[in-house]
């Protein structure tokens, strides 16, 4: 399941509700990214997620596909916010279940390294010298291309 | 042809979203970032700088040389960075 939103995430009852009353599930694994309160030497205050609606869920819809093309996975959800956050709130959250933790592990791992290069979205950092657009980074597109690689 | 940007490039453009009709020679994703570019100051200087400007047509990754129809949605940002 894809959720974009601008409400902050509620981690705990995200969980408690995936894969709920499933006993086929042996593996349950999760990522969440939260806002840093520093960035490239200086302060973050606050930070701003813009995207663009539609293309962002429907590339959430493809990675997720291909997640769930690559291994058995019973369930996978993506919850990523959008709007003004703060240091600490959570950005994004990823979560698979598989029968056993290396599919769902990997599932999520591979979930956020595509999300993170093909999903519509951008960071602007409020600084106590202005505001700044965050940079796509080089590591990024690496971590893509190491599932390319390994593709099953 | 609605033509969207977004982050900073639609402050280097000047607005986030515009309606226009290119001429019939603009065909292609490539043809028609070079017609905007003479339009816009600021997005030559952003397509000056290899792999600073990404496109997407119909909100999919497409080729460069990929056909435009009339009623398409084009999008030009930078590369992203969210999760």
């Amino acid at each position: 399941m894809i959720r974009v939103q601008a409400a902050p995430l509620d981690i705990p009852g995200e969980l408690a509700d995936f894969a709920r009353d499933r006993t086929d599930i042996g593996a349950v694994a999760s990522f969440v990214g939260l806002v840093r309160a520093d960035h490239a030497g200086l302060p973050v205050t606050a930070m701003t997620l813009e995207h663009y609606p539609g293309m962002t869920e429907r590339q959430l819809g493809v990675v997720e596909a291909e997640a769930r093309r690559r291994w058995p996975l019973q369930d996978s959800l993506v919850v990523h916010r959008v709007g003004r956050m703060m240091p600490g709130e959570a950005i994004v959250l990823v979560a698979t279940a598989s029968a056993h933790r290396r599919a769902a592990l990997d599932a999520c791992s591979f979930l956020i390294d595509w999300l993170k290069t093909d999903a519509p979205f951008w960071k602007l950092e409020e600084t106590p010298d202005g505001e700044r657009w965050v940079e796509a980074r080089a590591e990024d597109d690496a971590a893509r291309a190491r599932w390319a690689a390994t593709a099953p | 042809m609605r033509i969207r940007y977004f982050a900073w490039l639609k402050h280097r453009v000047g607005c986030a979203e515009e309606v226009l009709e290119p001429p019939a020679e603009v065909a292609t994703l490539a043809t028609l970032k070079l017609w905007l570019a003479e339009r816009h100051p600021g997005f030559a200087e952003a397509l000056a700088s290899p792999g600073v400007v990404r496109c997407a047509v119909n909100q999919e990754y497409v080729p460069e040389d990929v056909p435009l129809r009339p009623g398409d949605e084009v999008a030009f940002f930078p590369p992203v960075t969210g999760g």
